[in-house]
């Protein structure tokens, strides 16, 4: 069903701080959802306005074709997966279960059979009579998650609920929700700001950035045809030259001047004009590194330039290639171990070429925001950015804890 | 293992020493004082008898007990109540309020205990502004009186032990995460059983310390209802201070302090034997469960 859930026109301030800036989604019924941006973008007040935990200043929550912007939360059929599982430390695992079961004032023999079920289906059963400090971090989610399933709600609302996990967990729990999700078929609300949970996991999401909404999709549109610098720079990783359209071409394309570098053909879903001063997104992974000077293709932009910094990463290496002023990140696959070439090192002199089909022009974002240091991921969002990477780490412990 | 239970043994020796010399062996001698004969002069007599505790059948005796514990419930009760919102509020206040009110909590401490029972004295007497200007209302008559009664007892007792109350309240709501309620909330429960089946079990170590350090003090209180209490508001502490200064006889003072230690001791044996048995009935049930495995 569509428009399961709608938020349509939510704002939500705290103070002087606009957390939940006019915010309209509309998710199906049996989506998962994410909601995806930085700690402060918003996302989680979202979550809790759908939960009830917050009320909105203006817009409406519709569930099902009912208004629930007003209801209390224990009035509303959604439950919450909380960060830090919240679980009832004075009841068992059963009895954190069952506790929504009994609120609900199921008879006994019902409130068992469907603790079972849950406690099979989470393969916790061998230890339904434990408190929750006897258990692990991973079974304490898996708990939290089936406490909030077993009442059978119209959204499951999940608020990263990965996040106190270590990566080799997370990426199994990543796989269970997605099977849970199968397997019940409620409707997944998931909040997060890891990237690859939220690519991972989700039909189609949302990203978020200070209190509004930057673009929704699937994640291989998000990934692949961002529509904002800021959703370019937060998913995965790019790079940003600052150009300005000199001609519009045939076929949608157009051609960019960038200081310093040649002038690069790219890709225009025919909404710039000439003179535009845009950003051109390139992702590290598009760009193709070889010795010698590539075949001339019209539809190629290349540069030359030398190898400043290369991180071997196992699957590929990633290098940061320096141009002039610029500095450019690419990535390369290691698709067979080649033997009788000479893997490219430090100050190798190299052509980097990508496809105009590969660059996007986004509007110009503003490198002095703070917004874009606070970032999750590595330290080379920006090609700009390589010597100020340390400062940006720091920023996102900061933020990490906080959020 | 060894190593470090062998330090904690060494590093509580003074405090264990202190405890036994300063409070045990006093205990025990005030019980074995109980069960000797009295000494006309105002000592111990020789042999041993059980004339202390010949008090018990006193039909004054019963009486004066049941206030006592009434006065001690009922205080604990009123302190918890008044307690528990103040220190919900302090511990969801900013952390200057909360180090303002706690200083706030702690400043009649400053002033000396004895000369705070006085001023309440001051405050309820007959004379006095309050008794005065509730009689101008017309909510009490003119012979009513505000002193020497159960309710002044109750008011000075509230009044001294609310504090004693609020801290141990307070340090257990300030650890407790609030988020377990917002999860309550979103499974179903409504405010009231949220409060009830997860708050209150959450902050049980603060409510039992809270309920201990209000209601064994009060059930030994003497000044209080000595100096506002009057005839009709003695409790047990004045009944054994009037049996060793007055009466001189120091065996029946040490019996009712004996039953008053006994009443305060047994509700924590109770618990503890009720905790043991508790104990055992989870392993067996859990030896139960292996076997039904195999």
């Amino acid at each position: 069903m569509k428009d399961f859930l709608i938020f349509d026109g939510i704002h939500k301030s705290f103070g002087q701080y606009k957390a939940v800036d006019n915010v309209t989604i509309s998710i199906n019924q049996g989506e998962v959802f994410s909601l995806l941006g930085p700690s402060g973008c918003g996302k989680t007040t979202l979550l809790r306005l759908c939960a009830g935990l917050e009320s909105p200043d203006a817009g409406r929550i519709i569930l099902n074709g009912t208004d629930i912007s007003n209801l209390p939360p224990n009035r509303r059929k959604v439950n919450t997966v909380f960060q830090n599982y919240a679980l009832f430390p004075h009841m068992s695992v059963r009895e954190n279960i069952a506790f929504g079961l009994k609120v609900a004032g199921k008879s006994r023999s019902e409130i068992k059979k469907d603790v079972d079920a849950m406690l099979d289906l989470i393969q916790m059963s061998d230890h339904a009579d434990k408190r929750p400090a006897l258990i692990s971090g991973g079974q304490k989610q898996r708990v939290a998650i089936a406490r909030a399933l077993v009442n059978k709600p119209q959204v499951l609302l999940l608020d990263e609920p990965l996040a106190a996990l270590d990566l080799k967990l997370r990426q199994r729990m990543l796989i269970e929700l997605d099977q849970i999700h199968d397997e019940v078929g409620i409707t997944f609300l998931f909040v997060t700001h890891d990237q690859s949970e939220a690519m991972s996991l989700s039909d189609r999401m949302a990203v978020m950035n200070e209190g509004k909404i930057e673009q929704i999709g699937r994640p291989v549109e998000i990934y692949e045809s961002p529509v904002s610098s800021f959703t370019a720079a937060f998913i995965g990783d790019t790079n940003f030259f600052d150009g300005q359209v000199i001609e519009i071409l045939p076929e949608n394309y157009s051609l960019l001047s960038i200081d310093g570098l040649p002038d690069a053909l790219c890709f225009n879903d025919t909404t710039r004009t000439v003179g535009d001063m845009v950003h051109v997104s390139v992702r590290p992974e598009k760009i193709m590194m070889q010795r010698q000077s590539p075949p001339d293709d019209h539809k190629m932009n290349t540069i030359k330039g030398v190898v400043e910094n290369l991180v071997y990463l196992g699957g590929s290496t990633k290098y940061w290639v320096r141009s002039g002023e610029w500095m450019i990140s690419a990535q390369q696959q290691h698709h067979h171990f080649q033997l009788d070439e000479k893997p490219l090192t430090w100050d190798d002199e190299v052509w980097l070429s990508w496809h105009a089909d590969d660059g996007f022009m986004l509007e110009r974002y503003d490198l002095d925001d703070e917004k874009m240091l606070t970032m999750p991921e590595d330290g080379d969002l920006l090609a700009e950015d390589i010597g100020d990477s340390e400062e940006i780490d720091d920023d996102e412990a900061e933020s990490g804890a906080g959020s | 293992m060894k190593l470090r239970s062998s330090n904690e043994i060494k590093l509580s020796l003074p405090s264990l020493l202190w405890l036994i010399i300063f409070f045990m062996i006093p205990t025990v001698i005030v019980v074995v004082i109980s069960f000797r004969n009295s000494d006309p002069s105002g000592g111990i007599g020789a042999g041993w008898s059980l004339d202390g505790f010949s008090d018990i059948i006193n039909s004054s005796f019963a009486l004066i007990l049941w206030r006592t514990v009434k006065l001690s419930l009922l205080t604990t009760v009123i302190c918890l109540l008044f307690a528990m919102p103040v220190s919900i509020y302090m511990a969801k206040a900013e952390e200057k309020v909360q180090n303002l009110l706690l200083l706030l909590i702690a400043i009649p401490f400053w002033t000396n205990f004895l000369i705070r029972v006085y001023a309440w004295k001051v405050v309820l007497h007959p004379e006095g502004l309050l008794k005065k200007l509730l009689f101008t209302f017309g909510l009490i008559s003119e012979n009513g009186s505000l002193l020497y009664n159960e309710g002044a007892v109750l008011l000075v007792l509230v009044y001294t032990y609310l504090p004693f109350a609020i801290l141990p309240l307070y340090t257990s709501i300030e650890k407790f995460d609030f988020r377990l309620i917002e999860a309550a909330r979103d499974l179903g429960s409504g405010p009231v059983r949220s409060f009830v089946k997860i708050f209150l079990p959450g902050i049980s170590q603060g409510i039992i310390s809270a309920i201990m350090v209000v209601f064994i003090p009060a059930l030994g209180s003497y000044v209080i209802p000595d100096m506002v209490g009057g005839p009709g508001g003695e409790m047990l502490g004045n009944k054994i201070a009037q049996r060793v200064f007055v009466d001189r006889n120091l065996p029946k003072g040490s019996a009712l302090s004996t039953l008053l230690i006994l009443a305060v001791i047994l509700p924590g044996l109770i618990r503890l034997f009720v905790k043991r048995s508790n104990f055992r009935k989870v392993i067996v049930k859990r030896q139960k469960r292996q076997d039904a495995l195999q």
